[in-house]
């Protein structure tokens, strides 16, 4: 164990920035993004230390830190990380590091605008490192306001106002997190009898095998997480605050809610919800698994009838969650593990995606796909970066989404057949509307409109390289995140082969 | 000793290609003679590897039985195991030094075809890519790496054809390319999973180990619908019935990519993948008979449209597809000799015709249609003799290289099936006709007035000649080297030339080209008077039976029909609830603001008539009242 | 004798009167008086119970001379914001002053 607390300085890091930040004159623009910058290429720096530094063969949690802070609650200030949140803290800081970039050009209140953005990224770094449900809330619920900040000062108004999109936005993931509120407590109450009560993951993990939790209290507790990480992960049919959501942001935002926020929705289903209620889990996975198939399909062909870029690109992230909700309902340890790198990848894929988006209505002021073409011509930078995200995106072999996919098949196919065919056939329109959107937005005859328009250049490069890089070395070596992912997961295995999972009616196929 | 080198580092053919697209790609775009200089120099280390790889295999005598097997691990997780490796058996060798061969004489003529262009050193790093990309596909050691490699491949495949990007038919060309692909890959990747789960292994080596034992085990029924998903793929990849419909499409790419790709090498990834999995396909007789038909068929159907073709290239393209149908009959009735022969030679002389087709559209800019060329005999020698060794190796004619392909194949369909034997002998004598017209069209007759031609430089030179003169060796060779008894699947099957066979196919071919000469060289029959009178069937046939517009019909009816419908269901039904839900506390609230009517009184009498409930109520409730009612002191 | 209760009971009676008044009566004016009818009911409870309970304490009589001196001040303010209401609305009608509503 490190004696360096290395999980309170990632998450202290942008709290400084956010202080410092709060106390510079609003008219000095480029220092405050200078701070920003340094702020999140610190934390970054550190993240990376602790993935590289994690002992994979021990496994487990590390870097651990326990103070206890309201002991009548039983809340503690814990935190701890494992092959299952490591990869998600290192996607949130990739991704929040190349925001600070994406958004170089917010001139508006700029101030402000990185102030929230900071306290978005501690949000998300808060809900991956704590070990203390009362902690995770706490984190969670501070990265909802700040979206509705920026959405309504920043974002951009097409189909719908952006009003009304960071209305919805907000009320929604704040209703979703009052089921999670009334999941939790539900929880506490019943893990341990009065005086004894606790918020730890670690000591409520004991609960199940201590047999102080029945099974209708794990189903009925389990079914309100359910809901308050369903609607974050946006899962049918709670997923409607998404596409609107995302269009209406500015691309920061988008980058990170699509990118990473909704990531802690299936984070807390496998660390609140499988580790903590895990017959709960059982009770509720076929229905999870037919959601996660309607998820991949019918988003799918509703992004097909889409022709707004980022209405495209959020649907689509819509129909990715069913790939990890899929992998998540099979309960074994092959399909979570590809449930947990596709959560990695899909991740790094739409922020680039979302980047790039941005780049280009930036520049050409326009996100119809109708209105675009050729950009090839005048952009190819940003081309190229459009085809990775899309790449990955599509599942091609190389490219970060292709082994977390294949994997999560492999595992989901012998518990969900029929699903899991199902959902493998999105590969194919999946395929469809993203090489739609290529061909209609790069390819094409050169358009006069479009000569003034810049290639990405300086600071807007950041983002693309470092985003694409990590698709492309991460779609090379594999094990680099499979096996961090694996070493998490392998804890639970004993758990879940008690479980007894077995195939459905509706595959029945094997023995 | 070179032999041993190779042997051990054979992952360095992949690897340099790989390398040069690095290069190329990202420093040395701009800078078109260094960019090519790199590409070629590590394709022809690539070749002369492969080359020493082949030799190593003869001396080492590394059969079909004992291959040469490198591991490396590269995805470890509980359960789930996927190596990427290296495989060296007969086969795997022929592949790599035709890959390697091929992708050096391609590169070569680029220099000459592309030269000008400005994406030349972005046409270089894409072939590079590809060439690294099939030469993974070729060595890999398990059905994930062939996975890999195949999609990487579809790739490349994708970015070349729509090389041209600026035109929408280019891109659209592309696009379909893919997606077509995907499907038959969408098939490929439910095999895949199916022999995980059954197998536990996806090793080519494990597998064909424990297949028999399931099968004596289990029976075949199962399997047998995992080689048909698992076959898909190469009805996609390989242009079969019904997916071929990207292949004439695809010859929107530069004729040195259709050359390479859509001729010689990623078109037979699915002609490999079965005779790679030969072990799987060859223990269940139904699938075998599937893939025999499907071949059958397609060679027929593929031969008919091209009678009618009129672009150079689009004629080519429905040839390649008919040969590929040819590979897989071969397959089907289950000759993997046959099969890898004819994938050789055909690799040859369709390389060859195509790159020869590319002189000539280099010769005359914008013209496709070979009815607008003519004679072009005097100005292209070079590229005429080319083109002539090419239609008579792909008509069978002896002793060219296609002779010996197409009558191994030939012999063993006689062996299996007799309906099959007929198809593929009618199917010969419409191969030698319509790429008897194609010749005679284009280089015979007279010069068209406003054709300007030129021949090919001497870059584009190069490779027709040695590709032509393997046209000629590349079938006697191999046929008197013992080729069956090195490429095989189970015991040599090479047994020699069948005269009657033989000679009944050469002599069709020869009327066949007679016949063409007769219609297209003699001027005694024309062939529009023709065309009107068999209307129908020259409609059908030109418009490819219109396959491709029941395809795009279906497309846009349930594709985007359904889009169209769940996106409007969208819009009303669940953004309905929604907004209705979240309407509910709006309704609410306006109902209840109501009461504010800012009526002092009002809102003293309610106070009061509350107080006067809570009296009521702590007076009901309270012991004093408890005593009341029983009576009693209090 | 005349007793506690008797008192207690005018004393209600008044202000249930004072109370009836200020819920009903028209005019802001007459809400007033009511409200004085009310205050007024309270001090005869404070005098009759310090009267009753303890007679030697002046508790109450001294509690009642405080509540009579702010009922004055009091309606000293009401009337003169009655003025200000008047002379900006032109009306007494208590009924008529809702501007703070829905």
């Amino acid at each position: 164990m490190v004696d360096f607390p290395l999980l309170t300085a990632i998450l202290l890091t942008p709290i400084w920035g956010i202080l410092v930040l709060s106390f510079m004159p609003r008219e000095a623009d480029k220092t405050i993004k200078m701070i920003s910058a340094v702020t999140m290429a610190i934390a970054l720096g550190l993240t990376l230390y602790a993935y590289w530094a994690y002992d994979v063969s021990l496994g487990g949690l590390q870097y651990i830190e326990n103070v206890p802070w309201i002991t009548e609650l039983g809340v503690s200030y814990a935190l701890g990380v494992d092959g299952i949140s490591l990869p998600l803290l290192l996607l949130t800081m990739l991704v929040g590091f190349s925001t600070v970039f994406v958004s170089w050009n917010v001139d508006k209140r700029s101030k402000e605008f990185f102030i929230q953005l900071l306290l978005l990224v501690v949000g998300a770094i808060g809900t991956f490192v704590s070990q203390d449900l009362f902690i995770f809330l706490l984190f969670y619920e501070l990265g909802i306001i700040p979206s509705y900040i920026m959405v309504v000062v920043w974002g951009s108004s097409e189909r719908v106002s952006k009003e009304y999109a960071a209305m919805k936005l907000t009320i929604y993931l704040l209703l979703g997190s009052a089921f999670m509120l009334a999941g939790v407590i539900a929880l506490y109450v019943n893990a341990f009898p009065a005086g004894m009560r606790t918020f730890s993951m670690q000591v409520l993990a004991q609960a199940h095998t201590m047999g102080n939790l029945s099974e209708d209290v794990q189903v009925f507790t389990f079914f309100l997480l359910l809901l308050g990480f369903g609607s974050t992960l946006s899962m049918w049919p709670f997923y409607s605050w998404a596409p609107d959501g995302y269009a209406a942001a500015p691309t920061g935002v988008s980058m990170l809610h699509a990118g990473v926020l909704k990531k802690i929705g299936g984070y807390g289903l496998i660390r609140i919800g499988l580790l903590i209620l895990p017959l709960g889990v059982k009770f509720w996975a076929p229905f999870i698994a037919f959601f996660a198939v309607v998820n991949v399909l019918y988003a799918a062909f509703v992004t097909i009838a889409q022709k707004d870029l980022k209405y495209i690109v959020g649907y689509s992230s819509i129909s990715h969650m069913g790939y990890i909700l899929i992998g998540f309902a099979a309960l074994n340890v092959i399909s979570i593990d590809g449930a947990i790198a596709n959560m990695f990848a899909h991740g790094i894929m739409s922020a680039l995606f979302f980047a790039m988006i941005g780049l280009v209505y930036d520049k050409t002021n326009t996100r119809q796909v109708l209105s675009l073409g050729g950009l090839a011509h005048q952009m190819p930078r940003v081309a190229t970066g459009f085809m990775l995200a899309g790449m990955s995106s599509l599942g091609l072999p190389g490219l970060a989404g292709f082994i977390p996919e294949f994997t999560t098949f492999v595992g989901a196919f012998k518990v969900y057949p029929l699903y899991t065919l199902l959902a493998i056939s999105g590969i194919v329109f999946t395929a469809l509307y993203i090489l739609r959107v290529l061909a209609n937005v790069l390819f094409g005859p050169r358009r006069e409109e479009f000569d003034t328009c810049r290639d990405a250049s300086g600071v807007e490069l950041v983002s693309l390289v470092l985003l694409g890089t990590v698709l492309v070395v991460v779609g090379v070596f594999p094990q680099l995140l499979m096996g961090m992912v694996n070493s998490g997961m392998e804890p639970v295995m004993a758990l879940l082969v008690k479980l007894h999972v077995t195939p459905t009616l509706l595959g029945g196929v094997f023995q | 000793m070179f032999n041993q080198y190779a042997l051990s580092h054979v992952v360095l053919i992949p690897l340099l290609p790989a390398m040069s697209f690095i290069i190329v790609g990202f420093f040395l775009r701009r800078l078109p003679i260094l960019a090519a200089t790199v590409s070629v120099c590590m394709s022809l280390i690539s070749f002369a590897l492969s080359l020493g790889v082949g030799y190593g295999v003869i001396a080492n005598n590394i059969t079909v039985d004992n291959p040469l097997i490198q591991r490396v691990p590269w995805l470890s997780i509980a359960g789930l195991n996927v190596d990427m490796g290296v495989y060296i058996d007969p086969i795997s060798a022929m592949m790599l030094v035709i890959v390697t061969l091929v992708a050096l004489m391609v590169q070569i003529y680029s220099i000459g075809y592309m030269r000008g262009d400005a994406g030349f050193g972005r046409f270089f790093a894409y072939l590079s890519l590809f060439a690294s990309a099939m030469l993974g596909l070729v060595i890999a050691v398990n059905f994930v790496q062939l996975f890999v490699f195949w999609e990487l491949v579809g790739l490349c495949s994708y970015l070349l054809i729509g090389y041209y990007f600026h035109k929408v038919s280019a891109r659209e060309a592309a696009k379909k390319a893919f997606i077509t692909t995907r499907i038959g890959d969408f098939g490929l990747l439910v095999g895949i999973l199916f022999l995980q789960i059954l197998f536990g292994t996806l090793d080519f080596q494990q597998l064909a180990s424990n297949v028999p034992l399931y099968v004596a085990q289990h029976g075949t029924n199962l399997l047998t619908i995992v080689a048909i998903l698992l076959f898909l793929g190469p009805i996609g990849k390989s242009g079969q019935f019904p997916l071929h419909v990207w292949l004439p499409d695809a010859m929107e790419g530069p004729t040195p990519v259709s050359a390479l790709i859509h001729a010689a090498t990623m078109v037979v990834a699915g002609v490999y993948l079965v005779a790679r999995a030969f072990f799987l396909f060859s223990a269940l007789p139904n699938a075998m008979e599937v893939i025999a038909w499907i071949g059958a068929f397609t060679a027929c159907f593929a031969a008919s449209i091209a009678f009618t073709q009129r672009d150079i290239k689009r004629i080519l393209a429905y040839s390649t597809v008919s040969q590929l149908g040819y590979m897989m009959l071969a397959l089907g009735v289950g000759s993997v000799t046959a099969s890898m022969f004819h994938l050789m030679t055909h690799a040859f002389f369709k390389a060859l015709m195509f790159l020869a087709a590319g002189a000539v559209l280099h010769g005359l800019p914008d013209k496709n249609d070979i009815f607008a060329m003519g004679g072009l005999r005097h100005k292209m020698p070079v590229t005429f003799a080319a083109m002539t060794i090419g239609v008579l190796a792909i008509s069978g004619i002896p002793p060219f290289a296609g002779f010996f392909s197409k009558d191994e194949i030939l012999l063993v369909v006689s062996q299996v099936s007799m309906p099959l034997y007929t198809i593929v002998v009618v199917t010969s004598f419409m191969t030698a006709f319509y790429m008897a017209r194609l010749l005679i069209v284009v280089f015979c007759g007279s010069e068209k007035p406003d054709n300007h031609p030129h021949e090919a430089p001497m870059s584009m030179r190069i490779p027709l000649v040695v590709l032509g003169v393997l046209a000629v060796i590349g079938g006697y060779i191999p046929y008197a080297n013992h080729f069956g008894d090195w490429v095989r699947f189970g015991s040599a099957s090479h047994e020699g030339l069948n005269w009657s066979i033989a000679a009944t196919s050469t002599v069709l071919s020869i009327l066949a080209i007679s016949l063409a000469w007769y219609i297209y060289g003699s001027g005694k029959v024309s062939s529009d008077k023709l065309s009107r009178r068999f209307s129908t069937l020259y409609k059908l046939s030109f418009h490819k039976y219109y396959i491709d517009e029941f395809y795009l019909w279906l497309n846009h009816t349930f594709v985007d029909g359904l889009g169209k419908i769940l996106y409007w269901l969208e819009l009303h039904f669940v953004e309905g609830i929604v907004n209705g839900i979240a309407g509910l506390p709006v309704e609410l609230g306006d109902l209840v603001r109501k009461g504010q009517t800012g009526k002092l009184q009002r809102y003293g009498l309610i106070m009061f008539g509350a107080i006067l409930i809570v009296v009521v109520w702590l007076v009901l409730l309270s012991p004093l009242f408890k005593g009341v009612l029983s009576g009693g002191d209090y | 004798m005349i007793g506690l209760v008797h008192f207690l009971t005018v004393a209600a009676i008044v202000f249930a009167i004072g109370l009836y008044g200020v819920l009903s009566k028209r005019t802001i004016v007459g809400i007033l008086m009511s409200i004085e009818l009310m205050l007024n009911a309270v001090n005869i409870n404070l005098i009759a119970f310090s009267r009753f309970i303890t007679p030697e304490v002046l508790t109450g009589q001294i509690f009642a001379i405080f509540t009579i001196t702010v009922a004055a001040a009091e309606v000293a303010v009401g009337m003169a914001m009655i003025f200000r209401v008047y002379y900006d609305r032109n009306t007494v009608h208590a009924a008529r002053l809702d501007e703070m509503r829905w």
